[in-house]
């Protein structure tokens, strides 16, 4: 009745006449609402950027990620910052000509030609090689060729989904549903694996961005369940993901040191049920709900200090700090991730990120303990630190003083640093905790320590060696695994 | 045609151009880098004279990454304000010289150091003292640790201490030693402690 109404009112006027010549009030009020959804949907696919492409390289010695370019139609990527991670590079320009090195392995290329060396043979190039502010782009599509060329191994590339796997480093997976009420599916993983994790009505997906999760023979996995009847596998835009359809919400836990994956129907899933230490917790959402899972929790922020424009200390001629953090950072992530300790890396790209900017996304994580870490051509071994608070400044009720926000975890923070710096010394690195004026570690709200990594004794080109990095981050990631009680505790 | 007097006298001029031009070259470099070398000697001895006392100075190492006291004995002038710009000239001596034991950068100064009721001190460093210092945690803390430490071991009442560059605030020294907030005395004398360990 009321809208027989409006419509009366609105007749009158020439632009709405039109609705009152016998069309029914649902049909209009049909019409209408569809007529919002499409300037919904035509507003949000307006604003919505687009996604950076990004192409996921797996190895031994670091899983990370790179942004892709689009040049002339062709998809590129830096070649210095593929291989940088892998080992010592160093690359030279000189007018169209780029020279690159990797461990002993030369290769010259020309701006503008598709032509290029390798080792003293000749390399063909899908499309001409780009020089960009003395940076050396190559194309996508030929690093399945190119890689093993330089690299002397075998590299596995799709570049459908952009994720490029060194060596034998694939994680592969089974998965199975039990036969118990309610079923359970059991995700078993060659490594460990620490996915992002989230929940919408039907579905619970898991996305590895960091791991080498490889595909299934069959891209849709089919179960003899009602519940949980199937799951399916996709990757694109250097990710993987797993996502199981249910017709229930459902919950999802990682356990034995995140090498399997428990989903079972969230109803039914009491505390007594759970797995032994479980590392990963997600609750499902209310049915119906479109909101995503609760967000994840990590262990360890992992923060390579410096970053864009801020270079840090120039280590040698070529190499600022900021890129030692970063691939040191990425090595830490990886080291962490394979104890089962979930782990945000904050910077994983030539980013420039304020102090402020680390301390807000760090607390807003809440992680276990918060790790800057820097690098130095000065000393040598490995020194931690902790905040040098400044003098008191005034709380107000719940709101902490941003200088001394880490007043209430400076014990802790002493604590761990000692006996991580002991454990360090106990594997024969030399290692030194102390405290230092050293931002954002006073603004953090969580166990904080700074990690700075100056070369072996002798030898400062040890610095940038990828052995060295990996032995510092695997000794500091076992530090860390074996403190995960105590870190847990002060959470 | 043009006569050959006039020819010679031309070509004699411009060979006393040209020669005076070389000489007023060769001048310019000199002065140049007499002024340059001026620039990067500091007043090695001390302006004050008189009676001597024995104070602590607290000097970082940087081969084993410490910082230790050292009793010296130096003239210092009797108030306190110029007592504590003495102390630190003297100390920035020690690592300017050509033996450092932790070289700072050139022309680094000490601008000034003023002592604020009650108990602030606030050292104003000059631009070239943080733009050519050294980046790192454990260098830019030594310089930072070596100033404050020095100044309120041998200072009475000193309990905060203020660093600024070019009489502004500027975040770090060098890219990673704060100096946005004040330094805490108590928990400097803490950190001086531990860096007298070696590691």
């Amino acid at each position: 009745m009321r809208w027989n109404k409006i419509l009366r009112l609105l007749a009158p006027a020439p632009a709405f006449r039109w609705l009152s010549r016998g069309r029914s009030v649902p049909a209009v009020a049909a019409l209408l609402m569809f007529t919002a959804a499409v300037f919904v949907a035509f507003v949000r696919l307006l604003s919505a950027a687009p996604e950076e492409k990004r192409i996921a390289i797996y190895s031994t010695a670091a899983n990370y990620t790179l942004p892709v370019l689009d040049r002339n139609g062709d998809e590129y990527v830096g070649l210095l910052e593929v291989f940088e991670p892998l080992g010592n590079v160093t690359a030279k320009a000189n007018g169209n000509h780029w020279k690159f090195r990797y461990n002993d392995v030369e290769s010259d290329f020309t701006a503008g030609k598709t032509r290029g060396r390798i080792h003293g043979s000749d390399f063909a190039l899908p499309s001409n090689f780009l020089l960009e502010n003395r940076r050396g782009l190559v194309p996508l599509s030929c690093l399945g060729t190119l890689m093993p060329r330089i690299l002397g191994g075998p590299v596995t590339f799709n570049p459908n989904s952009r994720r490029l796997f060194i060596g034998n480093v694939a994680v592969h997976f089974t998965a199975q549903v039990s036969k118990t009420t309610p079923p359970k599916l059991v995700i078993n993983f060659t490594a460990p694996v620490s996915p992002s994790i989230a929940t919408e009505p039907g579905k619970l997906r898991m996305m590895f961005t960091h791991e080498a999760v490889a595909a299934p023979g069959s891209p849709l996995l089919t179960f003899d369940s009602k519940i949980i009847p199937s799951a399916s596998f996709q990757e694109n835009n250097g990710a993987a993901e797993l996502v199981v359809a249910a017709g229930v919400p459902l919950i999802a836990s990682l356990s034995h040191d995140g090498r399997t994956l428990t989903v079972e129907p969230i109803a039914q899933a009491a505390p007594a049920q759970a797995p032994q230490n479980p590392s990963s917790v997600i609750a499902s959402p209310a049915a119906g709900s479109t909101a995503p899972a609760a967000s994840r929790r990590y262990f360890a922020v992992v923060d390579p200090s410096h970053g864009g424009e801020e270079r840090g200390a120039s280590l040698t001629d070529q190499l600022a700090e900021k890129d030692a953090t970063l691939a040191f950072g990425r090595r830490l992530r990886q080291e962490l991730d394979a104890r089962g300790l979930a782990t945000l890396l904050l910077r994983d790209g030539d980013t420039t990120l304020s102090l402020d900017q680390r301390a807000s996304l760090t607390n807003s994580a809440r992680p276990a303990v918060y790790i800057c870490l820097h690098a130095t051509s000065q000393g040598n071994g490995i020194r931690v630190y902790t905040a040098l608070i400044p003098p008191a400044a005034e709380n107000r009720g719940p709101f902490l003083s941003w200088d001394t926000a880490q007043t209430a975890f400076e014990p802790l923070s002493r604590s761990i640093a000692t006996i991580l710096a002991t454990e360090l010394q106990n594997k024969e690195i030399p290692a030194r905790s102390l405290i230092a004026p050293l931002r954002p570690l006073n603004n953090i709200t969580t166990t904080a320590l700074g990690i700075e990594v100056a070369p072996p004794p002798d030898d400062v080109s040890q610095l940038t060696s990828a052995a060295y990095q990996q032995s510092i981050a695997a000794a500091v990631a076992i530090g860390l695994s074996n403190l995960r009680d105590r870190l847990e505790a002060g959470r | 045609m043009i006569p050959r007097h006039l020819i010679i006298g031309v070509a004699v001029l411009l060979m006393i151009a040209l020669g005076m031009s070389l000489y007023g070259w060769r001048m310019r470099s000199r002065v140049d880098r007499a002024a340059l070398s001026e620039s990067n000697s500091q007043t090695v001895a001390p302006p004050v004279s008189g009676a001597t006392e024995q104070v602590a100075l607290y000097i970082a190492y940087d081969d084993a990454g410490v910082l230790h006291p050292k009793p010296v004995r130096i003239p210092l002038p009797a108030g306190r304000q110029e007592r504590a710009s003495e102390l630190l000239r003297v100390l920035l001596n020690i690592y300017l010289d050509k033996v450092s034991p932790h070289p700072l950068g050139a022309g680094s100064e000490i601008r000034d150091v003023y002592l604020v009721d009650p108990g602030l001190a606030v050292i104003d460093l000059n631009a070239a003292f943080a733009d050519n210092h050294r980046s790192g945690v454990l260098v830019e803390e030594l310089t930072v640790v070596s100033l404050v430490q020095t100044l309120s071991a041998n200072i009475p009442g000193i309990t905060r201490v203020k660093i600024l560059v070019d009489g502004k605030e500027r975040d770090t020294l060098a890219g990673h030693a704060d100096l946005s907030n004040f330094y805490d005395v108590p928990a400097v004398i803490q950190l001086a402690a531990q860096l007298q360990n070696a590691q």
